[in-house]
């Protein structure tokens, strides 16, 4: 009896998954269906699975689409992701190994005023930091999108822990062989700290990638629109072309489905290890 | 040596230290000062206005009302997203065929940005024509189409806020609680088993939610943090070319526009950022206490 109940319950486990595992799937099914669809078939009252045929290209039209400025924004996406996650990495890991490893006096006051910004959400501070930035000339500039974003307490705060866990034997072989802080960073600790940076950085990437308030706020000149910001603007524009806009979409989340299924891993240890409790 | 120390300190940290404190601290002391002045369309007023700029936006119904926009989508999304998140973490917790296809699934969506994601929901499945999903499925039994996206009573916008940002965050708490759950000393279910305690919600309610406490207070205290900084799917799904729907209309899309809408107007933006960091400070501090008090009773 008590047998039954046990594998039933199995079972029953293992339909909700099935189903929820559908419904969360689903959303990425309409995305392609519609990317992929005719106009006609997007929009057609007589809702339909799948659609009456594939058009691929819709790939290209979206490209040749002059009024839709799409190229650009993902090379300014790309531009911006990956300038944003190697100076995050670069700034916050040296940081994160100088407040782990280098004693020093003043070292728990500094570390205190970095941990104190993550008090303050980035959120908020998009007006304060708008007003900085646009002083500074900055507004529709790369520049101005990278530079404020590359100083992240939580990457920081990540490389900070992860190194305070680093054996010391290391280290003191490195200075045995007469290296400085420097070298044996470069040398010893680096080589030996891929899986943080390879967690941290994902998680910066894909940060950088879907961010959109700062871009949108900043990017003011079609020049300096991420892919975010131009997606946006099509959905909330009078005229919409649905099927190019859902090509669009498609295409932006690509390079992030590669980054996400390579690193998925190093995303699920970072997560876990980024210090929340 | 102590000064040796000091100077390769400051080459590893400096960097890092001066460009947050340029980009942190000098915008929020920037802001601090803006808020007193009368500062339309410049970061460099000349009108000193004392506390006007906060009176007006304590003043201003709809300053408020966006609070109490938050206080709604709080009240729904908290506790929808811990519930979901901790059941997906259990269920796929115990299953042993396809663990890693079933976490990948529910954590795929992390990697879709609100802006798509909003896309899909705004266009595809909840759009106020039959076309869309929902009213194709809602046809199938009678039902009329639903204007989901402009129907202010009842709220059906809520359903759709609400959905997004469940689809897309949901899998990022379940790997937290999947983390915190492989923490657990089996020795205590081992023990449980021995005291005759039947598997399933027993257990659940005396070993696993227990165990599972300072993950929970973790999780609470992001979801909260991250219900105020809700913006995107706001700003996606109910603005349209015509501009933003009076109502449901968050701090931060309020924010925005006072900002950066026409008027520019800096300074009455400045005062609205501060008092809503004041607020985030108070709730964030007062939460963290009041949860961890809850735990030292506890042991």
């Amino acid at each position: 009896m008590d047998d039954a109940l046990v594998r039933a319950g199995r079972a029953l486990r293992a339909v909700v998954l099935v189903v929820l595992a559908l419904l969360f799937l689903i959303p990425f099914y309409l995305l392609l269906r519609n990317g992929l669809s005719s106009e006609r078939d997007i929009t057609s009252p007589e809702w339909t699975f799948f659609p009456t045929e594939l058009r691929w290209g819709n790939v290209r039209e979206l490209f040749d689409d002059p009024s839709v400025p799409f190229a650009r924004s993902l090379l300014n996406s790309a531009l911006i992701a990956v300038a944003t996650t190697l100076g995050t990495l670069l700034l916050a890991s040296l940081a994160g190994y100088g407040l782990a490893r280098i004693p020093y006096r003043h070292a728990n006051k500094v570390f205190y005023g970095i941990l104190g910004t993550l008090l303050v959400p980035a959120a908020v501070t998009f007006v304060p930091s708008f007003v900085l930035v646009s002083s500074l000339g900055w507004v529709s500039t790369l520049r101005g999108l990278i530079v404020p974003t590359l100083f992240s307490a939580f990457a920081c705060f990540v490389f900070r822990q992860y190194f305070l866990g680093f054996p010391g034997e290391l280290e003191d072989a490195a200075q045995v062989d007469g290296l400085g802080h420097w070298r044996t960073y470069w040398l010893v600790v680096v080589p030996n700290a891929r899986p943080v940076f390879a967690a941290v950085g994902t998680i910066v990437f894909l940060g950088a990638w879907n961010s959109f308030l700062w871009p949108l706020v900043i990017g003011q000149d079609q020049s300096a629109w991420t892919v975010q910001v131009a997606l946006s603007s099509f959905t909330t524009a009078q005229v919409v072309r649905l099927h190019e806009l859902f090509i669009a979409a498609a295409m932006s989340i690509l390079p992030l489905l590669v980054v996400f299924l390579c690193f998925q891993r190093w995303i699920v240890a970072g997560v876990e290890r980024s210090g929340i409790d | 040596m102590r000064r040796r120390r000091a100077f390769w300190f400051w080459v590893f940290v400096g960097p890092f230290a001066a460009g947050l404190a340029l980009f942190t601290y000098v915008p929020l002391l920037w802001s601090v000062g803006l808020s007193f002045f009368d500062a339309h369309n410049t970061v460099t007023p000349t009108d000193f206005v004392g506390l006007d700029n906060y009176t007006a936006m304590l003043k201003d119904s709809a300053f408020t009302g966006s609070l109490r926009t938050f206080l709604v989508f709080t009240a729904f999304i908290v506790p929808v997203t811990f519930a979901l998140s901790l059941a997906l973490a259990l269920m796929v917790n115990r299953v042993r065929r396809a663990q890693a296809f079933f976490r990948s699934v529910f954590f795929l969506p992390a990697a879709c940005s609100y802006v798509v994601a909003a896309l899909i929901w705004k266009m595809s499945i909840f759009n106020g024509v039959r076309f869309g999903l929902a009213n194709t499925l809602l046809g199938w039994f009678g039902t009329d189409p639903v204007a989901w996206l402009s129907t202010t009573r009842p709220p059906w916008y809520w359903l759709v806020i609400v959905t997004v940002r469940l689809w897309l965050q949901a899998g990022f708490y379940m790997i937290l609680f999947l983390a915190g759950l492989q923490r657990i000393d089996p020795v205590l279910y081992e023990a449980a088993a021995v005291d005759g305690a039947r598997p399933g919600w027993t257990v659940l309610r005396h070993i696993t939610l227990p165990q599972l406490r300072a993950t929970s207070v973790a999780v609470l205290l992001l979801l909260v943090i991250n219900a105020f900084q809700a913006f995107d799917e706001f700003y996606n799904l109910l603005s349209d070319a015509r501009g933003y729907p009076p109502y449901a209309r968050p701090p931060l899309v309020y924010l925005y526009y006072t900002a950066l809408g026409q008027g520019q107007n800096l300074g009455l933006g400045s005062a609205g950022a501060v008092i809503l960091a004041l607020i985030i400070a108070i709730v964030t501090v007062g939460q963290a206490r009041w949860l961890r008090l809850g735990r030292s009773e506890e042991e």
